[in-house]
Order: C-alpha cells, then sequence, then structure tokens
C-alpha cells in the first residue's frame, strides 16, 4: 500500500529565504531520503516553492477563477511530499517519526486510494475504457490526415 | 498508545530493522541461522518491553544491543561447556572477544555488505527454490511465518519447517556468509534474481479476487528488488529486473475486470496503467543499459515491456523494436515459448503470413505439444489471413487443450464466429 506523507508549510518554508542553519537540515533530509531508497520503499518525493510562486483555482458554475499567492493561512499549505509503499499503516507512521523535522514541524499521513478503493458504481471501469478508446481514435483521426 | 497499537508498532519496526539486525549479527557469529534466533530474542524482550516503555527513540540499537546482551548470555553457557571441551576454548575465546567489539561496530556500520552477503546466503542454489523463497522473504523482507502462508496459501506449520530446514541446510553444508567473487558471481545472482521473479509472479499471476493478500507479494518482491539494486547498483541484470517488475506493476490496475477476469495486454485500458511505475521502470531499464550495452535476459524482457509502456495506444506499439529484442531473447535461452512469442510479434511487424511461417516450424516442437496457445496464435493468424475453415479447427483445438473454463469459451467463440463469416 502507498502513503503520502505530507510536509505542512511554516513561515521558513512561505519566506523562501535558505538560512544557514538549512543546510544541515537538507544534508539531515539527504541522510533520511537515502535510508528511505536503500529500504525499497520511496516511490517519489518533491519539496514546494513557497505560495508566493503559486496560483489558486476556485471553480464557480461560471469560468474558474485563478486567485495568484501568497496565500495567508501557512500550516494549511503544503511544503512537500513523500510518496512511500510500505506493508502497513504503522509502518508509514514509522517512516514519518524517523523525519528529520524539530519541534513544530507537522507532517500529515495519507493513504493513497487504490481502484479497489471506489465502489464500481462511482468508478466503472469499463467506462474509462471506453472513454480512453474514444481518445485514442479521436487522435488516430488527428494524426493521419 | 494500547498494547495492540504497541504491537502494531513493533511489527513496523520489525519490517525496517530486522534484516540489517539480522545481516548484523551473522556477519558477528557466522552462522544466519543462530543470528536469526537471536533477532527472534530481541523481538521477544521488544514485545514484552516496549507496550511499557514505549518504542525507543532508535529502536535498531535497542534491538541490536538486545541481542548482543542474549548472544552473551550464550557464550557464558558455552564457557561452562568449554571447560570440560577444552580443545574448543581458546577458539571460543577468540571468538568472544572479538565479538563483544563487532557488536558495537555493527550499530554504527553501513550494513549494506552484510545485506548483500545475507541476500546471497538465503538464495543460496543448495536450498530448493521453495526453501529460498521462504527464507528471502523472512530474512530480508521482514515478513513473519504467518504472513508468507498467508502469500503462498499453505499452511503455516509448512512454511515455518521450511525455514527451519534451510537453516540447517546451510549450518550443515557450512555455507559462508559472503559474497561470491569471480566466475561464481554470475550464477549465483542469476539464482537470486530468480527468487525474487518467482515471488513477483507468485502475485501478479493470481488474477482470483480470492487472493487479495497476492497484491502484496508484488509489492514485496519491488521492495526485495529495489533493495538490491541499492546493494550492486554496477549490476546491469539488477536494474533489468527491477525495470521489468516496476513496468510489469504498473499494468496490474488495467488488467483484471472487477468481476476479476484478466484483461490481455491489447485490451486493457492504458489509462488505468501506473505513470509513476512506469517512470521508475524506465529509469531502471536505462541504468541497465547504461553499465552494459549488450543486454541480459531480464534487461531484454523489460525492454520489450517498456516498447509496451511507451504506446500510448496498441496501436502505436513498436513491434520491429520487439522482435530484436525478442530475436536476442531467444539466443540467450532459446526456448520454443520464447520463438512463439517473437512470431507473435513479428505478425505484428511484419503481417500474418511472416509469423506463420515461423509458427509452422514450432508445431513439431514436443516441448509444445499440448500448449494452447500455440493453435490459439496459429488461428488468429489465419483469421487474419481469410483462413477461417482452418482457423475454427485450430480455435477448437486450443479450446480443448486449455484448462481454464473461461478461456475455453473465449476460444469456443472464436471458432464459432469463423462459420459466421461468409468464405471468400
Amino acid at each position: 500500500m502507498r502513503f503520502m506523507m505530507i510536509v505542512k508549510a511554516d513561515k521558513n518554508s512561505e519566506s523562501g529565504v535558505f538560512r544557514k542553519e538549512d543546510k544541515k537540515m537538507f544534508a539531515d533530509m539527504g541522510k533520511f531520503n537515502e535510508e528511505m531508497v536503500k529500504a525499497g520503499v520511496m516511490l517519489a518525493g518533491e519539496g514546494l516553492l513557497p505560495s508566493s510562486k503559486g496560483s489558486r483555482i476556485t471553480y464557480t458554475t461560471g469560468q474558474p477563477t485563478v486567485t495568484d499567492g501568497p496565500f495567508t493561512e501557512t500550516k494549511e499549505l503544503v511544503a512537500g511530499f513523500w510518496l512511500i509503499q510500505v506493508a502497513s499503516k504503522e509502518e508509514a507512521l514509522e517512516w514519518a517519526r524517523r523525519a528529520p523535522f524539530g519541534p513544530g514541524a507537522v507532517l500529515e499521513i495519507r493513504q493513497v486510494a487504490e481502484v479497489t478503493d471506489f465502489p464500481p458504481d462511482v468508478f466503472p471501469p469499463e467506462e474509462a475504457a471506453r472513454e480512453q478508446e474514444l481518445r485514442d481514435q479521436l487522435q488516430r483521426k488527428t494524426s493521419r490526415p | 498508545m494500547t498494547a495492540t497499537d504497541t504491537h502494531r508498532a513493533i511489527d513496523a519496526v520489525w519490517r525496517i530493522e530486522s534484516p540489517r539486525l539480522i545481516a548484523g549479527l551473522a556477519r558477528i557469529v557466522r552462522d544466519v541461522g543462530l543470528a536469526e534466533d537471536l533477532a527472534q530474542d530481541a523481538l521477544v524482550a521488544a514485545l514484552e518491553q516496549w507496550p511499557e516503555s514505549g518504542v525507543p527513540n532508535n529502536p535498531g540499537a535497542w534491538l541490536m544491543a538486545a541481542a548482543k546482551h542474549r548472544a552473551i548470555d550464550q557464550w557464558r553457557r558455552n564457557k561452562l561447556l568449554e571447560r570440560k571441551h577444552e580443545e574448543l576454548g581458546y577458539e571460543l575465546e577468540e571468538q568472544q572477544k572479538m565479538s563483544m567489539a563487532d557488536f558495537d561496530a555493527a550499530l554504527d556500520d553501513d550494513v549494506g555488505d552484510d545485506l548483500l552477503r545475507l541476500v546471497f546466503t538465503a538464495c543460496h542454489p543448495v536450498l530448493s527454490a521453495e526453501a529460498r523463497v521462504a527464507l528471502t522473504l523472512r530474512l530480508l523482507g521482514g515478513l513473519t511465518t504467518v504472513e508468507i502462508a498467508r502469500a503462498f496459501l499453505v499452511s503455516e506449520p509448512t512454511i515455518a519447517q521450511r525455514i527451519v530446514r534451510a537453516k540447517r541446510t546451510l549450518a550443515e553444508k557450512r555455507i559462508p556468509f559472503e559474497v561470491p567473487r569471480g566466475p561464481e558471481l554470475a550464477a549465483r545472482l542469476s539464482s537470486v534474481l530468480e527468487v525474487i521473479y518467482l515471488i513477483f509472479n507468485e502475485g501478479y499471476s493470481a488474477t482470483a479476487g480470492d487472493d487479495w493478500m497476492r497484491p502484496a507479494l508484488c509489492e514485496d518482491a519491488l521492495r526485495l528488488g529495489r533493495i538490491l539494486a541499492e546493494l550492486a547498483p554496477e549490476e546491469p541484470e539488477v536494474h533489468g529486473l527491477v525495470a521489468l517488475m516496476e513496468i510489469q506493476a504498473s499494468r496490474s490496475r488495467a488488467r483484471v475486470s472487477p468481476s476479476g477476469e484478466p484483461i490481455l495486454l491489447f485490451d486493457q485500458n492504458r489509462a488505468l496503467w501506473d505513470q509513476l511505475l512506469i517512470r521508475r521502470g524506465l529509469a531502471a531499464l536505462e541504468r541497465a543499459e547504461k553499465i552494459r550495452v549488450a543486454r541480459g535476459p531480464y534487461t531484454l524482457q523489460a525492454a520489450i515491456a517498456a516498447c509496451h509502456a511507451r504506446a500510448r495506444s496498441a496501436d502505436e506499439t513498436d513491434w520491429t523494436a520487439i522482435v530484436g529484442f525478442y530475436t536476442e531473447l531467444a539466443q540467450l535461452m532459446p526456448s520454443p515459448v520464447i520463438e512463439l512469442n517473437r512470431a507473435v510479434a513479428v505478425g505484428m511487424a511484419l503481417g500474418p503470413q511472416a509469423a506463420l511461417d515461423l509458427i509452422d516450424r514450432l508445431t513439431a516442437e514436443p516441448s509444445l505439444q499440448g500448449y494452447h496457445l500455440l493453435p490459439s496464435v496459429r488461428g488468429d493468424l489465419l483469421v487474419k489471413l481469410d483462413r477461417l475453415r482452418e482457423a475454427r479447427s485450430e480455435f477448437e483445438r486450443a479450446a480443448s487443450l486449455t484448462r481454464n473454463a473461461r478461456e475455453r469459451e473465449l476460444l469456443l467463440n472464436r471458432a464459432r464466429a469463423c462459420e459466421n463469416i461468409p468464405v471468400r
């Protein structure tokens, strides 16, 4: 099973400024990543730039509206993530426990949904297959004049 | 935290720590069986103490220290014996002196080399394939006997006994705890890769709904493969195997219908393929090809899987490349089944007649007698060539040969379809 470990933003990550003490943090993070890779559990992981470099798209009945960052609710924002494949939720928690974060940091663990987690009437695979077929046909038509 | 929570947390710690623990211990005591016993004793101590004390900050170090105490106890007992067996005395004392320092070193050392030794020992050809699989999952996958038994649909005592026997065999045959060197390495490595791929296939070929535990087996095999790729990064076939498993696993969502029926590659909804695993697979393949231009069997199979993975639709498949890879594979390990697969690829690349010519050379092959895919593929090609009467009898023959009821139904349907189309 897969889990996403979501790193919550804080004032530092939102500032986008790297301080001297961040050097050690990067080294520790590198070691932690290496440990997860060596254990065969890390599938992916990325750090995100501050929300000032991002935008938010809100959907309404009309055209979606776009709001540029930064956003103020720092604790709700995401600063980075790992995607790991582990044997249990407890194992995901155990890896999270080992992440080299200092006091105040927040890491959220969420299980990634598998197809089998959706009831068939919500996500019927045949429907998805038909859709893909249509897309393929369209593409073939456009690629073969 | 309740006691159950703590037990679950201990299971999780065990998954993460036990391979390193056993590997470190095996280096010191030079006996994989004894190392595992010591690690198990440490686990028992954790199960006794952690529910009250909580999980320690550095659980790996805690377990190693517990195993060390246990080992010292044993040696003390041996010391008493030593007085009765003078001839063993000197050796034991030396062993003990050396070992005390080793335990402390093992806590800090990078255990990569020990883990690799453990891989090669658990997959030693002196053991049967079954025993290698069980021991590898136990020692390197951190699985319990119960979990292994459930995954292979056999009883727990069977697996337990298999592991006990395997450990005894390793001790009796005095299998050294080491990474093979020189000419031996290639054969030993292929035994390791075989074990991992066997575990993967056990999980991958199970498609029935009852087998819900088995996708976990694919994940275990992938985990072992990824670990091995870090331990032996200079071995191209390790990356080849990882690439093959990542790409095959990328299709697992698309290869079973909601009612549990298998869906063939060409009929799969490619939108369901896991792009992350495909990317990982392609990256592993690239690593393998960078190390050595001449591809080994796993790298070739991965290269074929990659051709399918890269094609956005079945029509866009690069069949010419696939034919080339199958040709190489057939030269490396000649097999009629590979020839049959090559013929299918040739049919897609060059047309049905070219494939039929190849297949007609295979029909006399003794090992393919009774193999339902041969007439089934032949029938397929004959349909494309509009030789429907012959196609019908091939499908009927294939139907009579398959043991799978659903497949038989499908083949009989195809046979009937040949009657309905007017013969030109």
